[in-house]
């Protein structure tokens, strides 16, 4: 059957990305340093004044994942090109959409491995009480999650074959990503400091929404980008 | 018609490297594709294995158009290429099982491909050590659990030593027993002696068709033939 | 891709010309009456008339996107390359309405608010629409290959074009969180003439930029086709 062949494709590709990525251990390792060096200077940047860290806990954190996890994006496409190994996927039969959602579901697995060490890191630098209702803002972050690494997954299959790939991926994401930055923002915010729950359910709503309609339009249009 | 090429050219930017190949193989023929380097080879077979879309010209292969039934064609290509496409820190088993996954044959037997190849001894280590000649083993091992009914080798003779070339050999002659067909671009007719039915030139993107002048010089091998005067096409 | 016919490729015809010529008059007549007949405004004086280059700016931005969200879409369906040149002349054309309205907004803001930018719903969401079509911009002229650079602006623009309303609304939200948003009083007719008339005339030359824009660019690709006849000319099959 054709629809189990392509599930059976996207959890080896799954295997395949997380087993390379454990293997040549330093890429994790760096990209998630990186993410922690992010934290640090925005607490520099944002002074030594305890009160004010902790209003800007929520930006630091999520602008923090969201420059490190753009490397990870980049790299998943890396491994393929290597070696000239994209060739030889592109050339088995199938559905294009096992791959997307293979590289989707290990960058996802990537990102959420960086997020839980830059977050506690984060807690710990900029004094971030943990609130009661914890496990909301967990799923907040699992929701925030998903858009990025929908779009960067989508984005990635582009940049990388291009020229200036540095800059265009970044260029191409960050602004799309807006949405996603402030919803997770903003809920993770209201959260912590236990704010009017009116509002971080609109938030909710949004961030959701934009998983689901991305999401539906990543698969379907990454069929376009990746066979040229 | 195991492929059936009309036409087809491609350009990169401005510079035109294919400017139309005509090119009919049947099943169970082997055609071996001669040219100069640079003169579109390795293009053609990228745009029949749907790597690379044609600027103009159709292709079909087992009556599947390369440009708009992709997958049906992937189905029945098997394409060898100058890059291994394998994985640097996945061990030679993984490789394969991964591939076989892919190609969807979950179940096919990945030792005795390896076997095979004569890749035993190094089953269970990262293809990042492997010499390039048992990378194209490997790679070979990967076609055997493929066994395609078109065959795409680009210069498939390239790092491999004098038993490499006798299992590719017996690889081809094997899919061409069972009525596949291959198209094998060379830069050396020797090796290839014995599995080749007959051999097309390509150059300057066009499918050459011989003349009294090429046979006045020396050489099999068609680096050695000099362009003849009078046949200066449109450069 | 399929070689157009050459003649549909010539010098430019005069009822181009004209169509300009008349837009431009058309323009230059809206506005003069538009700042003749509104009365100076109470609360903000002259400082009003910028509304008639201010909104029918914004409104162009809007809709040369939304040509390249439906150009983007028939290029995928279709392959029809002129598809491909439309959406690029209309980001193009948009792209720099987008920058003007943000300028405009900005010149407005000065004396209004007493800075040049505030983090408005209106002015933020511009400045993110405006970001995402100079990054499908940017995509252009990063990728060579005609068919690739087709196909993933047409795939980037389809994606951008869908995120613009859920911009807007994330940045509404956000602005409502901190502070109560000023809405705009509803115009008497004295100024709704003047801005109607204005909303046709940026909409004519919008479609005339475009359509300059897009001649240009198939312009380019015909020399193109000449150069793969050429090449393509002496095989025999």
């Amino acid at each position: 059957m054709a629809f189990r062949d392509d599930i059976r494709r996207t959890r080896a590709i799954v295997w395949k990305d997380l087993t390379t990525e454990r293997r040549s251990k330093a890429g994790f390792s760096a990209v998630a340093a990186l993410g922690v060096t992010i934290l640090v200077l925005f607490g520099l940047a944002l002074g030594p004044d305890g009160k004010a860290l902790q209003n800007a806990a929520a930006g630091a954190l999520w602008l923090a994942i969201l420059f490190a996890s753009v490397l990870a994006f980049n790299r998943s496409y890396q491994v393929e090109l290597d070696g000239g190994a994209l060739e030889a996927l592109l050339l088995y039969p199938g559905s294009r959409w096992a791959i997307f959602a293979g590289k989707l579901i290990a960058n996802l697995i990537f990102v959420m491995a960086m997020l839980v060490i830059v977050v506690t890191v984060g807690i710990v630098l900029f004094d971030v009480r943990i609130p009661a209702q914890w496990p909301s803002i967990v799923g907040i972050m699992m929701l925030g999650v998903v858009g990025i690494v929908a779009l960067g997954t989508f984005y990635a299959a582009m940049s990388s074959r291009s020229r200036a790939r540095e800059v265009l991926l970044p260029l191409l994401l960050y602004p799309m990503l807006i949405p996603v930055l402030l919803a997770s923002m903003e809920a993770t915010k209201a959260f912590l400091f236990g704010d009017l729950l009116s509002a971080s359910g609109a938030w909710v709503q949004m961030l959701s929404l934009f998983d689901v309609i991305f999401l539906v339009a990543t698969f379907l249009a990454f069929e376009y980008v990746i066979e040229v | 018609m195991a492929l059936d090429a009309r036409g087809v050219a491609r350009r990169f930017g401005a510079r035109w490297v294919l400017r139309g190949i005509n090119l009919q193989v049947r099943a169970g023929e082997m055609v071996g594709l001669l040219g100069h380097n640079g003169c579109g080879k390795s293009t053609f077979m990228r745009i029949v294995a749907t790597l690379l879309k044609a600027s103009a010209g159709d292709c079909f292969v087992y009556g599947s158009n390369v440009k708009t039934e992709g997958d049906d064609v992937r189905h029945h290509v098997g394409f060898f290429s100058h890059v291994p496409g394998l994985y640097d820190d996945l061990t030679a088993r993984e490789n394969l099982a991964f591939a076989a996954t892919m190609l969807g044959f979950p179940s096919a037997d990945i030792d005795a491909a390896l076997e095979r190849v004569g890749l035993t001894h190094v089953t269970h280590e990262r293809v990042r050590g492997f010499s390039a000649g048992m990378q194209r083993r490997l790679s070979l091992a990967r076609l055997i659990l493929q066994r395609p009914r078109l065959l795409l080798l680009d210069e498939p003779y390239n790092n491999l030593d004098v038993a490499g070339i006798a299992l590719m050999n017996g690889f081809i002659r094997e899919l061409n027993a069972a009525g596949g067909a291959a198209v094998v671009v060379l830069h050396d007719l020797v090796p290839a002696e014995g599995v080749i039915d007959r051999t097309v030139t390509i150059r300057e993107g066009r499918v050459h068709v011989p003349t009294v002048a090429d046979f006045t010089h020396d050489g099999a091998s068609p680096e050695a033939v000099t362009r003849p005067a009078g046949a200066a096409g449109v450069s | 891709m399929s070689p157009a016919p050459a003649n549909a490729f010539g010098p430019p015809k005069p009822l181009h010309a004209a169509f300009g010529w008349i837009t431009l008059l058309f323009f230059v007549f809206t506005q003069a009456y538009a700042v003749a007949t509104s009365p100076a405004d109470a609360l903000m004086g002259h400082l009003q008339k910028i509304m008639y280059v201010h909104v029918p700016s914004a409104w162009v931005e809007f809709a040369a996107f939304g040509v390249v969200l439906l150009s983007s879409l028939y290029f995928l369906w279709k392959e029809d390359e002129r598809a491909d040149l439309l959406a690029a002349a209309s980001a193009e054309v948009g792209s720099v309405f987008c920058g003007l309205t943000l300028v405009q907004g900005m010149i407005w803001g000065r004396p209004t608010w007493g800075v040049w930018w505030t983090w408005d719903a209106r002015l933020t969401s511009t400045l993110v629409l405006f970001l995402i079509f100079v990054g499908y911009l940017a995509l252009r002229s990063f990728v060579e290959d005609p068919h690739r650079r087709g196909q993933w602006s047409a795939a980037v623009g389809i994606i951008g074009a869908i995120n613009v309303p859920i911009v807007w609304m994330s940045v509404k939200w956000w602005r409502t969180m901190h502070q109560i948003q000023s809405n705009p009083r509803s115009l008497s007719p004295e100024y709704l003439r003047g801005l109607l008339l204005n909303l046709a005339a940026f909409t004519l030359i919008t479609a005339w930029f475009i359509w300059r824009r897009y001649e240009a660019a198939r312009y380019e690709r015909a020399a193109e086709h000449v150069s793969q006849a050429a090449a393509l000319g002496g095989y025999d099959g």
